[in-house]
């Protein structure tokens, strides 16, 4: 077990700058999600942290211990790799033993870790098996398997569950959960699904274009996205946005004047989550374009003022193409961000307790 | 016509029909002629020809100086491929330029490097006037003198490793190229410093390309013939060197055909021993 304290690191392929100062502290036992869609150097921060990839700059801290210069085999952690890399020529057992072999631990010993981590993840009955004769959700089995029986400082996963059908995926999630509740494995996990990342992370790290523009519990990057990139990338569908002029001390949003707006900054944009909105007397007024029913809700999107405009609604409410609907933010919810620098201001109303911090 | 050519079931024998019919017509054909010439005489079915190729003094000699070659040679070429290709593969910059110089060799005619070697080994050859120059020997020496049959069993392992390791080494780095790298770095994470990782991951991977390599090269080096004939003459016997011997300075084509089965038996002894050595067993249901 160990604490990993990334700082300041950048690292450039060539002209590109695919890590931009990166900074980020993990606390002994927790477990982080690298959350960014392709390209936003989730994958390579996971490689440098690993050792697979070298920093252009900054440090990478391991336990309390600089692991810059150590090759991987150095730093006391396990990796769970997107393709699994389950060796092909060798049993499940002597995939899952590999890294204690390479310890030169005695063989007794490997077989009790070995029989121990395969009874966490109900793969016993596979050990004398060979990859080729497993089926993909084994094979992750065998992946995580493999990484949690040396007992790394740190876990790092890469997208492991990318390569599942939809309801192995859900399945295998609430498992690691479990599993690595138990563990107490200090653990990166990488991945672009949000949902994933929302139902493992005790904090989410979300990524673009090589920053890291948010780190907080889920709740908090889901009801305080720190930038309109956040709250566009979190959520589905994604936050609304819309855009603000200043009138006094308020602000007019598609015609509905909110009283008091944050003083600071220029331009300002607003936002609204598609679940934070309900049927008003007064609001935003726009025609209903489409509505789709998602079993406990629906989906309606309305033309408000030239720009589409998405509500969760409930499933009570009937509603029809064409008709003129009226909504209103819920209290709280509304959000306010820079219309330029994209950041996000301070809330119109009392701001909530941030939950799990 | 359009309903035989859309049939799934009957298109793809009429797409191989012309390569069968090229095989049978250049291949089997001859091929059934060599058989027939073999084992038959005037009179019928004989092994009489199989009796005067073995009693000949010098098809034991032939025999052992091939396989000889053979055993030598193709490890060597292994293995030194196996270094080339490792090395070659974790080049970043230049890699395309140092895989063409290694495989220069490859280009060059069997007979073409048997007459590079000569040149070079000969009494008044390259090697013996360097030698020489430095003032290392005193005067000429013949390296390939016909009385030193181990001397001239080494030009030729030399010249054969000179001229046929490159083929090895394009099937094997082509090989490397389909490991996907994360079981390399799998291992690397999980403990195996760099020879482990070679000789626990990298290669049993390479297995379906060693084993190619190895049929191939092995096949080749019992047709070992125009390196030979240019280093030793007939001071080094060889199986194909004595088939050629045969057919053409002795006319007996009988005796010739005999010798082209026995090295056809012994390929196909090795390709199956090799198929079946290295066979993926990992695919196999379980126990």
């Amino acid at each position: 077990m160990a604490d990993i304290d990334i700082r300041q690191v950048a690292k450039r392929f060539g002209s590109h700058q695919a890590l931009h100062a990166v900074d980020l502290t993990v606390a002994d036992g927790e477990f982080v999600v690298l959350l960014g869609a392709s390209g936003s150097g989730k994958t390579t921060l996971l490689r440098i942290i690993a050792g697979l990839e070298t920093a252009s700059e900054g440090t990478v801290s391991i336990g309390g211990r600089r692991v810059d210069d150590l090759p991987p085999r150095r730093r006391g952690i396990a990796m769970v790799f997107q393709n699994y890399a389950v060796f092909p020529h060798m049993t499940v057992f002597d995939n899952i033993g590999f890294g204690l072999a390479m310890q030169k631990m005695p063989a007794a010993e490997i077989e009790r870790k070995v029989r121990r981590v395969a009874g966490m993840l109900h793969i016993e009955e596979l050990l004398k098996r060979y990859s080729g004769q497993l089926s993909g959700g084994q094979r992750q089995r065998v992946a995580v398997a493999r990484a949690l029986a040396v007992e790394p400082a740190v876990l790092l996963m890469d997208e492991p569950l990318s390569n599942l059908d939809a309801l192995l995926r859900l399945e295998m999630r609430a498992e690691l959960k479990g599993v690595l509740q138990e563990s107490r494995t200090t653990t990166i996990y990488v991945t672009h699904d949000q949902v994933e990342a929302m139902s493992l992370a005790d904090r989410i790290a979300v990524m673009h274009e090589g920053r890291i523009v948010q780190a907080a519990p889920a709740p908090e990057v889901y009801h305080h996205p720190a930038t309109r990139f956040v709250g566009g990338f979190i959520g589905n569908p994604p936050m609304n946005f819309l855009p603000a002029s200043r009138e006094g001390e308020g602000a007019r949003v598609a015609g509905h004047l909110f009283r008091d707006a944050p003083a600071s900054g220029g331009a300002l944009a607003f936002g609204i989550r598609p679940e934070d909105l309900a049927p008003a007397g007064e609001g935003f007024a726009g025609r209903v374009k489409v509505v789709e029913p998602l079993g406990p809700h629906q989906l309606v999107t309305m033309d408000l003022a030239g720009h589409l405009f998405r509500a969760v609604l409930d499933n009570d409410l009937a509603v029809r193409p064409g008709e003129t609907l009226v909504l209103a933010p819920r209290p709280g919810r509304a959000r306010w961000f820079d219309a330029d620098s994209g950041a996000s201001l301070a809330e119109i109303t009392q701001p909530e307790p941030v939950t799990g911090a | 016509m359009q309903r035989l050519l859309s049939s799934q079931k009957v298109l793809p024998y009429l797409l191989i029909l012309p390569a069968s019919l090229f095989l049978a017509a250049f291949f089997f054909v001859p091929f059934v002629q060599v058989v027939l010439e073999a084992f038959t005489s005037d009179e019928g079915f004989t092994l009489a020809h199989f009796r005067t190729m073995a009693d000949d003094w010098k098809f034991m000699p032939a025999l052992s100086n091939t396989l000889g070659l053979a055993l030598v040679v193709v490890p060597i070429q292994i293995t030194l491929a196996l270094v080339m290709a490792s090395l070659v593969t974790r080049l970043r910059r230049g890699r395309d330029v140092v895989l063409y110089v290694f495989t220069i060799p490859l280009g060059i005619s069997d007979l073409a490097a048997g007459l590079i070697w000569f040149a070079l080994l000969e009494q008044n050859g390259f090697l013996n006037s360097i030698l020489y120059g430095l003032g290392v020997i005193p005067g000429p020496q013949n390296l390939l003198d016909y009385r030193n049959t181990a001397g001239l069993f080494v030009a030729v392992v030399v010249a054969e490793v000179w001229r046929a390791t490159a083929i090895v080494l394009v099937i094997l780095v082509a090989g490397l190229g389909l490991i996907p790298k994360e079981y390399d770095e799998a291992a690397e994470v999980f403990g195996a410093g760099p020879l482990k990782r070679f000789f626990l991951i990298t290669l049993p991977l390479l297995r379906p390309s060693l084993q190619t390599a190895l049929i191939l090269r092995t096949i080749l080096a019992f047709e070992v013939f125009a390196v030979v004939a240019v280093l030793a003459g007939n001071n080094l016997p060889v199986l194909m060197g004595e088939t050629y011997s045969w057919q053409f300075d002795l006319q007996d084509h009988k005796v010739a055909s005999a010798y082209a089965i026995v090295i056809l038996a012994i390929s196909l002894a090795f390709t199956v021993f090799f198929l079946w050595a290295l066979h993926d067993r990992t695919r196999e249901a379980a126990a």
